[in-house]
């Protein structure tokens, strides 16, 4: 188990899959302000290897990433 | 439409050329997933691919000439959706089996909590997705630009090949 981070926000994609995940991320990503950390959770099991992918490609950095009883959690800053 | 700035977000240039339920994804799930990404992302639709820029999306799905299609029940206990159902060739080409496919397919993919194509492309369109339908298509299908959301904007090869010169990606679909 991974450090207790505090969260501003949390977006709940459980039960939705590819692409949504990203997309509700990039648009919660847009209303959030920068420096604040976002928490995700999604059952999507290809959402590990994609955040890793979106936050490489929109410079936002992934804090954390980690799965709780089957759902995935994880902690993304707003970079800018 | 060139891409001068070094700086500038990378591009996905895409052509929509089918326009049946299972060709009508791909195009639309990595346009929002690269929009989603910061990119910039044209899709040209052309051909078969056109109909799905209309206002009322009538994308359908055959299994006919597609024998891989797994065909599965989206209801019942997970074993039995699970279950991929044999069809015969013959059965495919039955009057009201695309529909009774194409019903299949989109109860299946809400139940497993994938977009709708009218919901993907309302994301597309959310995400500034460049809509591009092909002028010829239009021409020799009789469309009008009056047919399509107003989102879409016409061109024709030379556009496409203009914003797909300086793209880092381009698909044919």
């Amino acid at each position: 188990m991974a450090t207790v981070l505090e969260a501003d926000r949390v977006l709940d994609c459980k039960g939705m899959l590819c692409p949504l995940p990203i997309v509700k991320l990039s648009k919660e990503i847009k209303a959030a302000q920068s420096g604040q950390v976002i928490k995700m959770l999604a059952t999507d099991k290809g959402a590990p290897a994609d955040l890793q992918a979106w936050t490489r490609q929109t410079g936002n950095e992934l804090l954390d990433s980690h799965e709780e009883n089957g759902t995935f959690v994880f902690f993304v800053r707003k970079t800018k | 439409m060139s891409k001068s700035d070094p700086n500038a977000p990378r591009r996905l240039a895409l052509i929509a050329s089918r326009g049946t339920l299972d060709y009508a994804y791909p195009p639309l799930i990595l346009a929002t997933a690269a929009g989603a990404m910061g990119w910039e992302v044209g899709v040209f639709f052309t051909f078969y691919g056109l109909p799905l820029l209309l206002k009322d999306i009538g994308a359908a799905v055959s299994p006919l000439g597609n024998p891989a299609m797994p065909m599965k029940m989206p209801f019942g206990p997970e074993n039995f959706q699970n279950v991929n159902w044999p069809i015969p060739t013959a059965m495919m080409s039955v009057p009201g089996f695309n529909a009774l496919a194409t019903t299949l397919m989109k109860q299946t993919f809400k139940n497993k909590g994938v977009a709708s194509i009218p919901e993907l492309r309302a994301l597309a369109v959310e995400l500034d997705v460049k809509l591009i339908a092909c002028q010829m298509t239009m021409d020799v299908f009789g469309f009008k630009k009056d047919d399509f959301i107003p989102e879409a904007s016409v061109g024709g090869a030379a556009t496409f090949l203009e914003f797909a010169a300086d793209a880092d990606v381009q698909l044919f679909i």
